[in-house]
């Protein structure tokens, strides 16, 4: 079990990474619970500077836009 | 993995790099062919209604049918490129970039990282505080927010299409001057305890992130999302913009519009400066009326001021920016970064005469 979370508030890419998550980790046979973060403050304690930013386990492992979805298998199969 | 598994997928990314490859090829010929039947295309839809070419309505109608799908086949282009230039940058690789920099240089490394980062609106509280709570100055941070939307490839690259390559750089000089100068002083004023508290006691650092590999195809990808993102939002803005320039062309009589904004009209300038801040529109809306204006003889200084505080001073990224920074500290930005413009106004104004 992957603990995912998505940092982002109000922009059109965090609903999409939050999607995307849950279909590469179905794909790859991982199970993830997703968590969206939307507080400003929780979300800078992650030190990132652009969203959607996402986080697997506590990592950070990617911010801004999506990520190549071969990358988030990888990062998901970790 | 065996080697001819490996030997496989590399022989299909090949494959798929040559058809990414050419597509974008074609297309960009095929665009070339498109954009030079544009003079014969308007002449034909004028021709479709039963008005005079030389009245009013006959030059609005022109005006509106040959520069729809002029701005609509450049702002494509141009954000495509762009789009692709964005992918070898982030506001993370940004920041690393301006860390521990001396104040000055890092201003104007913030002003020119700002235009060529993507960046959007509604990612400017989470830039801001990643920004200041990575240790990066509050004037240097302001440097990257004010280039970052006023200086971006949609207003030079429309500007040095539809109004001239002089106009184009001038503006881009003088944005990145009012960048770099408004966040230099807004540094040197020291208004750190004007954040909101909660952003002051953010210490986060700032974070490392796996670098993900991106090849051409990924980097055309990323030019072909941009488009179908910034395209399909702002075509709207730009509809009504070509619209009003429409009206201008077609019906502000010249002597007027060289009455109110021409050059000599020293009161011009605050205010176009003043109208800009409640307007908001996105720089792709704001460009077809500065060539309406410019064309009627409006004062180069005083529409640039215009287009300007239009993009750079928009109600709607203060009320956005409002979260993380006081009151006191909002008016202090619209005043530093007003007086910059006022000053690239009239500077113009007397260059440009």
């Amino acid at each position: 079990m992957k603990e995912v979370k998505i940092l982002g508030q109000g922009c059109k890419r965090c609903e999409a990474a939050v999607a995307m998550v849950k279909a590469e980790a179905d794909k790859v046979g991982v199970e993830v619970a997703i968590e969206k973060v939307t507080d400003y403050a929780a979300i800078a304690q992650y030190g990132i500077a652009s969203t959607p930013g996402i986080v697997i386990d506590g990592k950070v492992v990617h911010a801004g836009g999506l990520p190549k979805a071969e990358a988030l298998a990888g990062w998901l199969k970790e | 993995m065996t080697h001819s598994v490996e030997a496989k997928t590399s022989k299909l990314r090949e494959l798929e790099a040559i058809k990414w490859i050419g597509g974008t090829l074609v297309l960009l010929g095929l665009w070339i062919v498109v954009y030079r039947q544009l003079v014969p295309f308007s002449h034909w839809v004028v021709s479709l209604f039963p008005v005079e070419r030389e009245s009013h309505l006959g030059e609005a109608i022109a005006f509106f049918a040959y520069d729809t799908p002029k701005v609509l086949l450049l702002l494509t282009l141009i954000v495509f490129a762009m789009g692709v230039v964005r992918s070898f940058f982030s506001p993370e690789k940004t920041r690393v970039m301006l860390a521990g920099r001396a104040e000055g240089v890092s201003n104007i490394a913030a002003a020119g990282l700002g235009t060529l980062t993507p960046f959007c609106s509604c990612s400017a509280v989470p830039l801001f505080i990643g920004f200041v709570g990575a240790g990066i100055p509050l004037g240097v941070t302001f440097s990257f927010l004010i280039a970052a939307p006023m200086v971006n490839e949609v207003a030079v690259g429309l500007l040095f299409a539809l109004v001239g390559w002089k106009v184009a750089l001038t503006y881009l000089a003088f944005g990145l001057s009012v960048a770099i100068v408004g966040g230099f002083v807004i540094g040197r004023l020291n208004l750190e305890d004007w954040l909101e508290p909660w952003v002051r006691d953010i210490r986060a650092g700032a974070v490392e992130l796996p670098d993900e590999q991106l090849t051409i195809v990924d980097r055309i990808k990323a030019g072909v999302e941009a488009v179908k993102d910034i395209v399909g939002r702002v075509w709207i803005w730009i509809l009504a913009g070509i619209a009003a320039g429409a009206l201008i062309h077609g019906y502000v009589p010249a002597d007027l519009m060289a009455r109110v904004m021409g050059a000599d009209t020293w009161w011009s300038v605050p205010a176009a400066v003043l109208l800009g801040i409640p307007m908001y529109t996105n720089a792709a809306g704001v460009i077809p009326i500065v060539e309406a204006l410019i064309a009627k003889g409006a004062g180069l200084g005083t529409t640039l001021a215009f287009m300007m505080s239009v993009i750079a001073l928009s109600l709607p990224e203060m009320i956005i920016l409002r979260k993380v920074l006081s009151m006191k500290l909002i008016l202090v930005f619209i005043g530093v970064v007003g007086t910059g413009i006022l000053v690239v106004g009239f500077l113009f104004n007397a260059l440009f005469h």
